[in-house]
């Protein structure tokens, strides 16, 4: 297995090997899942959507439903109105969503296809009902990367959807390409903070739910079009995550001058801190939950219980730059050592913030965007980790080196957990605790020597 | 019915006369299948379609008559917005028919997302012999960015073919082209021709642009055009055995290849090439050293198994090992091929053998999945072929289609003549193969071949879907979401076979639905070995307790049990007043 990788680096310009990044689309079409009553809507050839459908699929062992342009040659020359247009009117004659969100694809991004003026055409033939809803995004899966989409899409909603009438006691909440049990996690804080919140998008209740015999094809889930609508009435916006959290709370910001905060995904102690902090400024009077300090509470106390398996370990992270940069934030708080840190992704604040965060503390650190798992593999075959933390395409090297890996951010395609526990907050955090160790003991009771197996570790 | 002439009684029944005799047991899901009407059904599903749409769709519906299959509109445009199960050409070309070759390296040409979902999600298994270098855990593309878009993307192509081969070493590279590179006009031939000159190995590309096809269907046609002019041929070593053929149209999806393998082998018959499922550069480029071509999957690699034919002399026919009545069909056709007394002795032992494994282990599944009913929608040949396993074990299929297949593995080949070549196809290159001058070889005279025909024996022959289905079963060619939901609805199938994207679709419903492109991670089922896994499989799907779960007991009855009373227990276990002394004398 990966045998052909070797510890020699041979520079690479042109070729990418085992990418730490997707493209566009996918991101877009997971952030119109998000929106409650949302049909997403891929123009371009059929091979995209279902693509995205399939591997959103196997990440969250649920239905995923979107719909295709289904692209053909004499499209592809001729421009896809004709498509688009059949396509809108099969989608609201027989699948009746309230909201069609229409995004780009490389082919119909290169055609140059003008989806704003497509849709007028067809609303105006009557084949957009009274009432129903298109909107799009372009993303071309020539730039940026799957959390681009993400934003994109997220912007887009924002930019078609949010209205501005009276204000309301209420924030919005842009949580990033995160999981929908972290999205449940993020409102269940607000809410125990008496914090009034929108949250956009919101994939719970759409991608986590429960087996009861029934099929919903817009399930209870999702960010509501007045929820929506009422985003330019709130009093703030928190963005969490500077690559697909504060786009959209920048849109906000300038279509409908709510003041932005602009913070990072939650995960880990400092992080969530600062989340809870924020949201005191919009509470009442500036209270903690007490179930929240006692969460956190626990939290501390599993750290330090368990700080001497974490006090120095070296560690390579990747993933997605969000994800990356909080998860960094976080192994130094259990005393771990990142010393590779990747995304796939382009972002030049993606190294500028993990300097800041790794220079002062481990010096030696690789920070690295627009990197990839050949790379990352070659760099711990010249000096190994003990632990990896990325998503399932991580879990090649984790066996041909022997490493523990540590499954989180987009995609995990061969676990359970993600679909039902959070990540961020202090009970993710947790949850990262015990995966944590539960991987570095899993290696040592399988690996080390009969006299220095533990019963008690 | 079947194409396979009568033979000595193979142990199993023909379950496709039989069953069509049988009448369903009572209260069973046939019955209720057999009860409903089925042009009812067919309108039921397809009256909430917009006009074009609805006679678009109806083309492709149709209720089955085996005596004279009706043309089916297959292999036509998926109606926008519809919701369909179908992929792009790229994926037919990279994903399925060249991907599994294990020490080709690939390279994706395009953005990253094409190479990204193609890495390692068809579970085409490999097991590279020592030495052997396995790509198949890689994923290379040149990951293009707006840049290449605009001025365009043959330097990095170049680049990363060099920076490929200074890493890698390969024997051969494939370059595989993506939507916008057919669009901004790279010529990735000229690029991979150059690169083979400077490299001294050998490289090759595929226009196998997404929106080429109507499906991946035109991307299977790419690919068998580029493997045979690329690759085929390059080495006239034959192997060193008596009886030597190539397995076409498999692809080692969960370890199937491997099965017939090991079957083939206590045979005596030795597979040189399986295209493609763990194969190697050095098996494809000798491919041609074969006696005979047998093709598992018709829709994917006819093309192959034609263009062969015309250029080498090796003839071919269909076969299918999927279903132990099928497998068995399919080894005495083979040996009845080789015309060798002590091969047919073997196939006939062998056969014996491993339908004395194999045959408890059918009637017991049979004895709890006897009158269920499945539906299939996959493929180009699954959706048919594993008619054959539900059969088996006395299922019935109520409703059949494939997502990407043509009117001749639906209604036979006997069709071919007749299939309009509309737009799409003419996108497609039909290669124009003749007679190797000096390789050209029949491995049947035309007298030997008649004779054969004569009593029964077919080449070159596929009797598609339809022959082999229940009358009036439907037949339902890149079926909609909509159909999907319906189907479920008014037949309530116990099982259906399908695809990642429906799966949990089914699911919901309270249906279990088994992956026929991945099989759930599991497998092999092929062969007769792979039958019992399979049937076992079924078993566990329509009987496993979860779906007795899903309905929690206060909605089955909404009644409040009542809140418990205090009454006096005695020792022993009872209540005074239910007559507590019996009880304790009992305990």
């Amino acid at each position: 297995m990966l045998n052909a990788t070797t510890a020699e680096i041979v520079e690479r310009k042109a070729l990418r090997v085992n990418a730490a990044k997707t493209c566009q689309p996918i991101g877009a079409m997971y952030a119109s899942l998000g929106i409650h009553g949302c049909m997403p809507h891929s123009h371009g050839s059929q091979g995209c959507c279902s693509y995205h459908r399939s591997h959103l699929t196997r990440h969250f062992k649920e239905p995923v439903v979107a719909t295709t342009s289904s692209f053909t040659e004499g499209a592809s020359v001729f421009g896809g109105l004709a498509n688009l247009t059949q396509a809108l009117r099969n989608i609201f004659t027989i699948y009746n969503p309230d909201i069609v969100a229409v995004h780009t694809t490389c082919l119909s991004e290169v055609i140059g296809d003008d989806i704003p003026t497509i849709v007028k055409r067809a609303t105006e033939e009557g084949v957009v009902p009274e009432g129903k809803i298109v909107i799009h995004a372009n993303t071309p899966s020539f730039v940026g990367s799957h959390i681009t989409g993400f934003s994109n899409m997220v912007s887009a909603i924002i930019k078609y959807l949010s209205e501005k009438s009276s204000p309301k006691e209420q924030i919005n909440i842009i949580p990033g390409f995160v999981e929908p049990a972290d999205m449940r996690e993020i409102k269940r804080l607000a809410n125990l903070m008496g914090v009034a919140n929108v949250l956009l998008p919101d994939t719970s209740g759409v991608l986590d739910g429960g087996l009861d015999g029934t099929y919903e094809m817009f399930p209870k889930g999702g960010t509501t079009l007045p929820e929506i609508r009422s985003t330019g009435d709130s009093q703030a916006t928190i963005g969490l995550g500077h690559f697909t959290g504060h786009p959209g709370a920048l849109t906000l910001e300038t279509k409908h001058n709510v003041p932005a905060t602009l913070l990072e995904l939650p995960i880990g102690v400092g992080a969530t801190d600062a989340f809870i902090q924020t949201l005191r400024a919009f509470s009442k009077d500036g209270a903690v939950a007490a179930q929240i300090e006692t969460d956190r509470a626990r939290l501390i106390d599993a750290i330090s219980d368990m700080q001497q398996y974490f006090h120095q370990k070296r560690v390579a992270v990747a993933g997605d730059p969000d994800q990356v940069i909080a998860h960094t934030q976080f192994l130094l708080e259990l005393g771990m050592k990142p010393v590779y840190v990747i995304t796939g992704s382009l972002g030049n604040h993606f190294e500028k913030r993990l300097h800041e965060l790794l220079d002062p503390v481990v010096p030696e650190a690789k920070i690295k965007q627009q990197s990839d798992f050949f790379e990352l593999h070659q760099w711990i075959k010249n000096e190994p980790v003990d632990l990896i933390v990325s998503n399932t395409y991580g879990k090649y090297i984790a066996r041909v080196e022997d490493i523990p890996l540590v499954r989180v951010g987009f995609p995990i395609l061969d676990r359970v957990g993600h679909r039902f526990f959070p990540t961020v907050g202090y009970t993710g955090a947790l949850r990262l605790i015990d995966m944590i160790t539960s991987a570095l003991f899993d290696k040592k009771d399988r690996s080390c020597a009969e006299e220095w197996f533990e019963l008690v570790m | 019915m079947s194409s396979i002439s009568p033979e000595p009684e193979s142990g199993v029944s023909d379950a496709t006369d039989t069953e069509a005799l049988a009448p369903p047991p009572p209260g069973s899901s046939a019955e209720h299948a057999a009860s409903i009407n089925a042009a009812e059904a067919r309108e039921k599903m397809i009256e909430i379609y917009p006009d074009k749409t609805k006679k678009k769709r109806a083309k492709q519906f149709l209720l089955n008559d085996p005596e004279s299959p009706q043309p089916i509109a297959a292999n036509t445009r998926t109606v926008p917005g519809i919701i369909t199960q179908r992929g792009c050409t790229y994926a037919g070309c990279r994903g399925v028919v060249i991907g599994p070759m294990h020490d080709v390296l690939h390279i994706t040409h395009g953005p990253i997302g094409c190479s990204f979902y193609s890495w390692q999600t068809r579970r085409n298994l490999a097991r590279p012999r020592p030495g052997d270098v396995n790509y198949l855990q890689y994923s290379m593309t040149t990951d293009m960015m707006e840049d290449e878009i605009i001025f365009g993307g043959e330097k990095k192509l170049a680049a990363a073919i060099r920076e490929a081969y200074k890493i890698f070493k390969p024997k051969a590279i494939a370059v595989y082209a993506t939507c916008p590179v057919g669009l901004i006009g790279d010529d990735i031939h000229t690029v991979c021709r150059l690169a083979k000159a400077e490299l001294g190995i050998n490289v090759f590309g595929f226009s196998c642009e997404g929106y080429k096809g109507v499906s991946q269907s035109a991307g299977h046609h790419i690919a068998n055009n580029g493997v045979f002019k690329h690759m085929v041929g390059l080495d006239d070593t034959p192997d060193d055995a008596e009886f030597r053929m190539n397995m076409l149209g498999e692809y080692n999806i969960g370890g199937d290849a491997w099965e017939i393998d090991t079957l083939l082998r206590k045979c005596g018959i030795h597979v040189t090439a399986t295209l493609s499922g763990d194969i190697s550069y050095e098996q494809v480029v000798k491919a041609h050293t074969v006696d005979l071509n047998v093709v598992q999957c018709h829709r994917s690699i006819n093309y192959m198994a034609d263009m062969m034919e015309t250029k080498f002399g090796i003839p071919w026919f269909k076969v299918n090992f999927i279903g132990a009545n099928s497998t068995a069909k399919s080894l005495r056709k083979i040996a009845k091929f080789f015309d060798s007394k002590k091969l047919t002795d073997r196939v006939e032992e062998v056969i014996a053998q491993e339908l004395s494994v194999l045959r408890p282990i059918m009637d017991d599944v049979k004895s709890r999945c006897a009158g269920k009913t499945a539906a299939l929608f996959v493929g180009g040949s699954r959706a048919h072929h594993y008619q054959d396993l539900f059969r088996d074990i006395g299922m019935t299929v109520i409703a059949a289609g494939y997502e990407f297949a043509h009117r001749d593995d639906y209604e036979g080949r006997d069709v071919l003549p007749t299939i309009k070549i509309d737009a799409d196809s003419r996108n497609i290159e039909e290669l124009t193969v003749e007679a190797d001058p000096t390789r050209y070889r029949p491995r049947k005279t035309e007298e030997q071949k008649a004779a054969l025909e004569a009593g029964g024996f077919s080449f070159r022959d596929y009797e598609g879907m339809m022959k082999e289905m229940r009358k009036e079963s439907l037949v339902i060619d890149d079926i909609s979401h909509h159909e999907m939901e319906k189907l479920i609805e008014i037949y309530k199938p116990d099982v259906i076979g399908s695809g990642i994207k429906e799966k949990f679709i089914i699911e919901k419903l309270g249906v279990p639905c088994k992956q026929l492109h991945s099989y759930d991670y599991s497998g092999p089922y092929a062969a007769f070995t792979g039958a019992g896994n399979f049937y076992k499989e079924i078993d566990r799907m329509v009987n496993t307790k979860v779906w007795r779960l899903v309905t929690a007991p206060w909605k089955s009855d909404p009644t409040v049990p009542p809140k418990p009373v205090y009454r006096p227990r005695v020792r022993g276990g009872g209540f005074e007043d239910e007559g507590a002394a019996k009880n304790w004398k009992r305990g």
